[in-house]
Parts: structure tokens; C-alpha cells; sequence
């Protein structure tokens, strides 16, 4: 004998009625949880942007930790001291809102050949200026982005990397501190002024990086796409910026 | 032995019946996050929360589900159940959602859920299924947490991130014999090695297991 839910109609009852159930339920997840999960992301912008300029509360050699998500808020206001919006590599707008820009939306607008918005922070800690520039590439899966604290000569400061889907224990390790740590004290132009970018090289014979005007720190084995993206994201988007830090010199 | 009835849907799965070793499922994810220890065991914890909520759900809907349909349905309802616990913890536990991101969605592509699914839970009760939904993805865990014990510590030298075996730079510890990492234990083949030499092992201490 043929049983109930065999039958055609039956079939396509429930699957309609699972789709309704599923979908629904899922859509109100997702639209009661949304105001929470952006505010968690706008709280991480700022984290991000206070640890490329050395705000953060790591312990010893190995940890990443941010400020405190309560405490955001008002270390951003005392750190960061002006946020700009650069356009046409010259034009300069305050807009404290900055942080607030996606990057991958200006991108995007980059290719349709619209004017692409560069946000920078400029931060001050201990005396010491900090300008803090969000770039953006591919990784081996996914997306790898990273916010760059530099001074006037464009040399690294300080940087946070982070990465959408990178392979665990090897792409994924752009965000341990033994990488972002190497970055610090590079330099972004070549001795003649000429922007060069960091290369994450796999033949530079430095794996101390003792070396910093050569442009290069020692990539991490087993991450060659990856060490490749984020070299990349570097050269592309941070050269945005020589004209600003050009002009920051002649003025 | 038993400790209480149907206690061996727990222990089978643990040895005599693991999923990745003797049923040889689950083996992608297996190989893909075991490069870490840590990621092993977030990656354990999360399959036993999916398979155990899993299988109690498809073991209460079982008798209304359509039998031709039955596969989309089980795809469907753990794709639910991944993406809910994807949503909650982004909401509320937002850096512990970063850490996992990737594996969140390797769980739906974990051959052992839709297995357990289509091979218990649509002929059995709510308890029997839960116990063994949570047994399978313990065993699937152990196995996951032994290989990623083997490959961080002699790919890295690290274990859960700490160094054991001294700094592979300073040259301390074990390094300052000449001890070297090796980075083949990072790479995906090595997890198929290494989970080859744990079933090796296995069947050479249980004879019973070696098939014909």
C-alpha cells in the first residue's frame, strides 16, 4: 500500500510549507539580530583603528587584544584626533564618520570610474602622529583587509591584518602578532621617495627582519596566495595615499 | 558494561564504529582545520552541538517527512541550524564568531551529519537519536583533536599557540639541538597520513576490524 507522504501532493506540501517555516524563521533571525551584529562590526572598526596605532591591551609577545568594547568609544575620541575623506589624491574633507566607509564599496566605485573615497585617521599617541589608512584584497579564499598606522615618511608604524576565510594555521596566521609585528619600522617608499609597497617575500634572506628599508618582510610558509594578496592590497591601496603625504611634506 | 541503556550509541562511535576511521566519512573537514589544535577542538564542540540538535530534529519530524524529498529536507535543516548559530554568535559573541568563521560553514559539509541523519535518525526516537548524533560527533572529535594534536606540534612546535618546544628563531628549547619543524605537517595531505596511521594503528590492536 502506498503510504501518505509518498503521494506528489503531499511532497510539494511539505516542501512548501518547510520553505514558508524555514525561511521565515531565518529571516526574523537574521532581521532581530541585525542591529547587534552592525554595532558589533562598527565596535570592531574602531578596535581595528586603535590597534594599528598601538592602543590595544596586548600582554608579552604573542597576544591580539583590543580594547575593550565598552571602553571603545572613548579611547577612539581621545586617540583619534581628525578623520579625513581624501578624494582625487588631493582634496581633504573632515568627516568624522569616516571609519564608517566601505572600503570594498569604494573599490567597486573605483572601477565603474567613479571618485573613489579614501578615509585616514590621523591619531595622536604619546606626541607621536599616527595616520591610519584601511586597505583591502584578496586572499586565497576570500577577503584579506587590513588598517596600516604610518608616520609623515610613510614609514609602518603599526598594522592589523584580518581575513574572511584564510586556511587556519596558515593563511590565517597574517593575523598572529609575529606577522603584523614585522611590519613595524618598514618602509613604504624606496631611498629615492619612489612608493614600493611591502613585498611579503619568500626569498629574502631576513627572517628576523632586522632589515627595514628593503621593502620586504619574510613571508609565512604554506601562504604563498595569501602573502601574495596582501602584498598586493599594499601596493594598490596605500599608494593612493603618496599624494597626500607628498603634499603634507611640501606644505 | 553498559552504564545505562543505549549507553553503547555513545562509546561505538568513540573506537569500534568511528565515523572517520571505520566509516571513513567527514575526512574534507578533517583534513581542512586540523592544522591547529585549537581549531580541531572548535570545530569538535561545533559538530556536537549540530549533530546532537540535528538528529533530535529530523528523529521528531521523521515520520511526516516525504521520502523523496528526504535528503533536501536533512540539507535543509542543518544548513538552519548552522546559519542560526552563525547569526547568535556574531550577535553575541562576536570575536569568538571571528575565530570560528571559516568552520561555521565547513559544518554543513560534513558527510557524518547527513549520514547520521539519513541512516538513524529517520528510523529512530528522539533519545536513541540524540545519543547517537552526540556519540558520532565525539568520535568525530577525537579523532579531529589527535590529529591536530600531532600536525601543530611537529608542524609548529606550538600547542593551542603556545611554543612547546622553544623558539624556532631564537634557536632555545629543542631547536637548539638542530630540532626542525616540519612544514609538510601543515599541509591538507598530512591530516590523510596521519588519520592513515591512526586507523593502522587501530586495526593492528583490534583484528576484528580489518574487513576481507
Amino acid at each position: 500500500m502506498e503510504k501518505r507522504t509518498d503521494k506528489n501532493s503531499y511532497t510539494i506540501l511539505f516542501a512548501t510549507a518547510m520553505v514558508v517555516i524555514v525561511g521565515s524563521l531565518l529571516a526574523f533571525l537574521a532581521s532581530s539580530l541585525e542591529p547587534k551584529i552592525n554595532e558589533n562590526k562598527r565596535i570592531e572598526k574602531q578596535q581595528n583603528i586603535l590597534y594599528a596605532m598601538g592602543v590595544n591591551e596586548n600582554e608579552g609577545k604573542n597576544s591580539v587584544a583590543f580594547v575593550k568594547p565598552d571602553k571603545v568609544a572613548e579611547e577612539f575620541n581621545k586617540y583619534i584626533k581628525k578623520q579625513l575623506v581624501i578624494t582625487n589624491g588631493l582634496d581633504t574633507v573632515v568627516d568624522n564618520e569616516a571609519y564608517l566607509i566601505d572600503v570594498k564599496k569604494e573599490q567597486a566605485k573605483a572601477k565603474l570610474g567613479e571618485v573613489r573615497r579614501l578615509p585616514l585617521f590621523i591619531g595622536v599617541k604619546d606626541g607621536k602622529k599616527y595616520y591610519v589608512a584601511p586597505i583591502r584584497g584578496k586572499g586565497l579564499w576570500d577577503a584579506v583587509w587590513a588598517y596600516v598606522a604610518m608616520d609623515e615618511n610613510m614609514i609602518i608604524q603599526g598594522a592589523y591584518f584580518d581575513h574572511k576565510a584564510e586556511t587556519a594555521g596558515l593563511g590565517a596566521n597574517i593575523k598572529e602578532r609575529f606577522f603584523m609585528d614585522d611590519f613595524i619600522g618598514e618602509h613604504l617608499l624606496n631611498d629615492k621617495g619612489v612608493f614600493k609597497g611591502v613585498t611579503i617575500s619568500k626569498s629574502n634572506a631576513d627572517p628576523i627582519n632586522k632589515i627595514k628599508d628593503d621593502n620586504e618582510v619574510d613571508a609565512i610558509a604554506g601562504a604563498t596566495i595569501t602573502g601574495d594578496g596582501v602584498s598586493a592590497m599594499i601596493k594598490s591601496d596605500l599608494k593612493l595615499y603618496q599624494p597626500y603625504f607628498e603634499n603634507l611634506k611640501t606644505n | 558494561m553498559a552504564l545505562f541503556k543505549d549507553s553503547n550509541l555513545i562509546s561505538d562511535p568513540l573506537a569500534d564504529n568511528n565515523p572517520i576511521t571505520i566509516q571513513v566519512l567527514g575526512i574534507c573537514s578533517a583534513l581542512a582545520i586540523t592544522a591547529q589544535l585549537k581549531a580541531s577542538i572548535v570545530m569538535a564542540i561545533s559538530v556536537v552541538f549540530v549533530m546532537g540538535v540535528g538528529n533530535v530534529v529530523v528523529s521528531m519530524i521523521r515520520n511526516i517527512i516525504p521520502s523523496k524529498i528526504r535528503i533536501i529536507v536533512q540539507l535543509t535543516v542543518v544548513a538552519a541550524l548552522v546559519i542560526i548559530v552563525d547569526q547568535v554568535l556574531k550577535a553575541f559573541s562576536y570575536q569568538l564568531s571571528k575565530e570560528l568563521g571559516a568552520f561555521i560553514g565547513l559544518i554543513i559539509t560534513n558527510c557524518i551529519i547527513m549520514g547520521r541523519f539519513e541512516a538513524f535518525a529517520l528510523a529512530n526516537g528522539l533519545w536513541r537519536s540524540f545519543l547517537d548524533g552526540v556519540g558520532n560527533a565525539f568520535g568525530y572529535g577525537i579523532i579531529l583533536i589527535i590529529v591536530g594534536f600531532f600536525r601543530e606540534l611537529l608542524g609548529s612546535g606550538t600547542l593551542m599557540g603556545y611554543a612547546v618546544l622553544g623558539d624556532p628563531i631564537e634557536k632555545t628549547g629543542l631547536y637548539a639541538y638542530g630540532y626542525e619543524n616540519n612544514g609538510f605537517m601543515l599541509l591538507a595531505p598530512m591530516a590523510l597520513i596521519v588519520v592513515g596511521l591512526i586507523i593502522w594503528v587501530q586495526r593492528a590492536r583490534n583484528t576484528d576490524l580489518i574487513e576481507d
